[in-house]
Formats: C-alpha cells, structure tokens, sequence
C-alpha cells in the first residue's frame, strides 16, 4: 500500500521516503472553496500532529497536521496565485506539502482507501 | 446543544431540500451554505438576488399601553438613543439597546407602523431584549411575533423578482416599511437588508414562508444564500456582527455608530438624553473617544480573523487593538476585516500592523463599507 488516509482527512502518497499530502476530497467538500493556502517552509521539522500548513475557506481558517514525523521538503507553488486548486482537485494537482519520513513504522497506524471510506461514511 | 434540540425555521424543509449545509446557530439549525458555497453565493446576491432565511431573528411589536403611537415611541426613546419620536409611520430606523455603562446590548430595526413599533432582534438577543422591554416599559406592550418568519431578499435584481409579484414595492425607498399582499400573505415589508445591496426583509406568518420563498425562488435571478455569505456580505458592507464588532464593552461611539443618534438625543436637542449611559455617549460624542471601530485591508491573500491583535509596529510594541471581523471578501477579491484601533490610528490609509500566526502582517486602515453601498435612496 502506498495510498494513506487520516483522521484528519489527509491523503499521503508514499514514494520511498517521501510523502506527497494533502486533504481529501470529503474535507475539501466539507470546507469549501479556499481564499488561501500557507504552508511550512522547506526544511522545517515537525512531529505527528503538529501543523504543517493552514488552509483558509471565506469563513475559517484549518490546520493541516503532520500525520508522521518528519521535515517538510517543498510546497505545491501554484497554490500562492490558485488555492482553489486544493478545492478542484484535492487528491491530485492540489497537493499540499511534500515530506520526509522519519520514521516509516508509523505508517502502520494510519487508514488505507477502504477503511478511511468507513471512517467517513 | 444536539441537533434533535436544534429550533427549525419554517423554512428547514425548503433548506434541507436544497442541500442546505446545517448548522447550530443561536440555537437553531440553520443553513451555512448550499451546493454552490459561499464564494458563489455571495457573488451571486451582488450580482442578481439571494434570498435568506432570517426567521432566527426576533420580531417584537411594541404599543403604548394607552393605545398611543406616540407614547411608544417616547418609551422606547428610554432605552435607545436614537430619536424614535420622529420616526414616521412607514419608516424604519437602525438603532442599539444600552447600558448603563454606554455599552451595547444589542442593535435592531425599529419600523413605525401606525400606532405600533415594530423591532427586530438578534437571534442571540431575543430572550434577553424581550425581558429588558418588559422590565424596562411597565407602560407597553410587548409582543413577541413567534407566527412570523422573516425573509431577506437582497441584491440588485431583487426590486424585480419582488415586484413580479407584488409590485407596489418598486415605489419604496430605503428604509420604508409597508405591509403588502404577496400571494396572498400578509406581509411587512421594508426595504432593507444586511448585505449593502438594495433589497427588502420581508416579514411574513409562518405558514406562509415557504410558499412565498418557493415563489420568488421560481424566479430565475433568485438563488437560496445561507449565512457564511451573509456574514462576509455585510463584512464588506462595514455593517456590526452584534457579539463580534459591538457588545456590551463597546459604546455607539467607539463602534463609529454615531450617525445613528440624531441630534435631537444629543447635548441641547430636544430630548437629551434620558437612555442607559447617556451621560457617557453623550460626552463621548462631544469629546470624543480613545479608540474607534475602522475597515483594515490586510496586505497579500491570508485574511486576517477576528482576535487577531493590531499594532502600530512590526515589533509588537505598540499595541493599538483588535480585529472583531475578518473574512476573505469574494467581491473585493481580497482580506477584509474590521476591529478597534487607537483613534490616533483611525484615520484611513493609516498603515497599522496584524499578528498573524506570529508574523507581522502589514494592514492599512479603510473607510467602511468596503463595497459600495447600492440602496435605493
């Protein structure tokens, strides 16, 4: 599996020791059009659960949370002029932050595509 | 409060049906968004005509006890500063309940309809305004219109899709207030609203809504808005969120609602005074005040939120207030937000500073509203 979901409807894809993130499609949904996206810098590292990004609808601004540990690598650049694209395609070209992994045996603790469907279901 | 303890408008059904996204509010469940969100939305009452649920709110008719118009109104004049007297039949004028203090315990409307006076509260308010009317004015009656739900229809095609089936309401003017057939529904209408488009609230019985919200919803320019794009409509209009811009710590003053006290409540008009905290408004309104309620435009694309702190500099060491609004404004395609700066700040184009997740974010003090106010005079 390389497809990973979170309680906090994040997806990460997982390519070696790197993660691609962002929010899924139910929370892209839930929060509605977004005005603004700002992540982390590059570099920054973080711990499960610390913020790694907010990202802000008309009416409120979210906090996207690191699911693992790890040191964020890059941002999506075109979400500064178009994070409307985060709302449009949250699962593809709206993606967040890419990450590093520190430690890979979290992975364990989170959702695949199936149980993530239960979760919201 | 659990969504099975949630109040429902008599509109739920209609918002449920339109997908309606629903949320506790003032405890009733009422509609935050439908399928087009809130960006759209908003665009679409400043472009055509949004029609809103406001049945939340509370509707009060006011009669002097002796049956007199004129004697409400005077009674009424105890608690409000704004000259209520004068009001005449037809008209409606904006005002605030006050305190002791000359802080704010609510803002309403206040329409004079031959010998009654009819208020409209905020949801939030409603218990503690109708017991402060009934404590306050022995000599009147206060009753609470439970029966009547209330519609906002707002935008510049609003005149139209309204007249399509009641068109005497093209002849009012801003603020008039008339009670009008509208498909066979008793209605009370004024033209007024909470967005800084021209539009009318229309008050109706209950059993009425929503067949009338489901006749001007048949019109192709009327489109259902929910309450995420009526807060970030009269954000860029500069119009209060009683609770968020104004309460009880802040005076008419300070909050740049002076306009709404005539001259005649104020030093050497005919009725000076004679409401709660008259003493300190009044003086407030000759001496001024040490902080004011502004417009800022925040620098780049984050808005910056109600609570956030604003100071004169990027070091953080001259702090001047707080924002009490702030939202993404989808017309002015920028942050807006709105909060109390130290008057020596107040003056627009002032260029101030907002902590933002512990950055300094450079703001510029605006003149409110943000978006031109489009009332039919």
């Amino acid at each position: 599996m390389t497809l990973y979901f979170t309680k906090d409807h994040e997806w990460l894809r997982v390519e070696g020791e790197s993660a691609t993130v962002g929010i899924t499609k139910h929370a892209a949904e839930e929060l509605g059009e977004l005005v603004f996206v700002e992540t982390r810098d590059a570099g920054t590292v973080v711990q499960a659960g610390e913020s790694i990004a907010v990202v802000e609808s008309v009416k409120a601004a979210s906090d996207i949370y690191a699911p693992v540990d790890g040191e964020v690598l890059d941002n999506n650049p075109q979400l500064s002029d178009d994070p409307a694209r985060v709302s449009s395609d949250p699962e593809g070209e709206g993606w967040i932050v890419k990450f590093r992994l520190s430690n890979p045996d979290q992975l364990a603790s989170l959702m695949d595509a199936d149980a993530y469907a239960a979760f919201i279901a | 409060m659990s969504a099975d303890t949630l109040l429902h408008t008599p509109l739920f059904t209609l918002h449920e049906e339109a997908g309606g996204k629903m949320v506790p509010f003032a405890g009733y469940a009422m509609p935050l968004n439908y399928a087009d969100g809130i960006m759209a939305e908003h665009r679409h009452v400043r472009e055509h005509a949004g029609l809103f649920d406001v049945s939340h709110m509370g509707q009060v008719r006011l009669r002097a006890r002796s049956g007199d118009g004129e004697a409400a109104a005077h009674a009424l004049e105890r608690l409000v500063p704004a000259d209520i007297v004068a009001l005449k039949n037809g008209r409606q004028r904006y005002t605030q309940f006050t305190n002791e203090k000359g802080g704010i315990l609510d803002d309403l409307m206040v329409a004079r309809m031959g010998e009654s006076l009819l208020l409209v509260i905020n949801a939030a308010c409603k218990d503690a305004d109708i017991a402060h009317l009934q404590d306050e004015l022995a000599d009147c009656l206060v009753e609470v219109l439970e029966d009547r739900a209330l519609l906002a229809l707002q935008g510049p095609a609003a005149e139209d899709a309204l007249a399509a089936l009641a068109p005497a309401v093209r002849d009012m003017k801003f603020m008039d207030v008339r009670d009008v057939d509208v498909d066979g529904a008793l209605c009370i209408i004024s033209r007024s609203g909470y967005t800084g488009e021209d539009g009318f609230e229309i008050s109706l019985p209950a059993m009425d809504a929503s067949r009338v919200a489901r006749k001007l919803l048949e019109q192709p320019a009327v489109k259902l808005i929910g309450l995420g794009a009526r807060d970030s409509l009269r954000l860029e209009a500069g119009m209060c969120l009683y609770g968020s811009d104004i309460d009880e710590t802040t005076t008419p003053v300070e909050a740049a609602l002076e306009w709404s006290i005539q001259k005649s409540r104020r030093r050497g008009g005919a009725r000076e005074g004679g409401f709660p905290g008259a003493d300190v408004i009044l003086a407030q309104l000759e001496e001024g005040v040490s902080r004011r309620r502004v417009g800022l435009l925040p620098e780049g694309r984050a808005p910056v939120r109600g609570g956030a702190p604003l100071y004169a500099d990027v070091e953080f060491a001259t702090p001047l207030g707080k924002v009490t609004s702030g939202a993404f404004g989808p017309t002015v395609e920028a942050p807006v937000a709105m909060g109390y700066v130290a008057t020596d700040y107040a003056t627009p184009q002032t260029p101030i500073v907002a902590e933002l997740r512990g950055r300094a974010v450079p703001a510029t003090v605006h003149v409110l509203p943000f978006v031109p106010a489009r009332f039919k005079r």
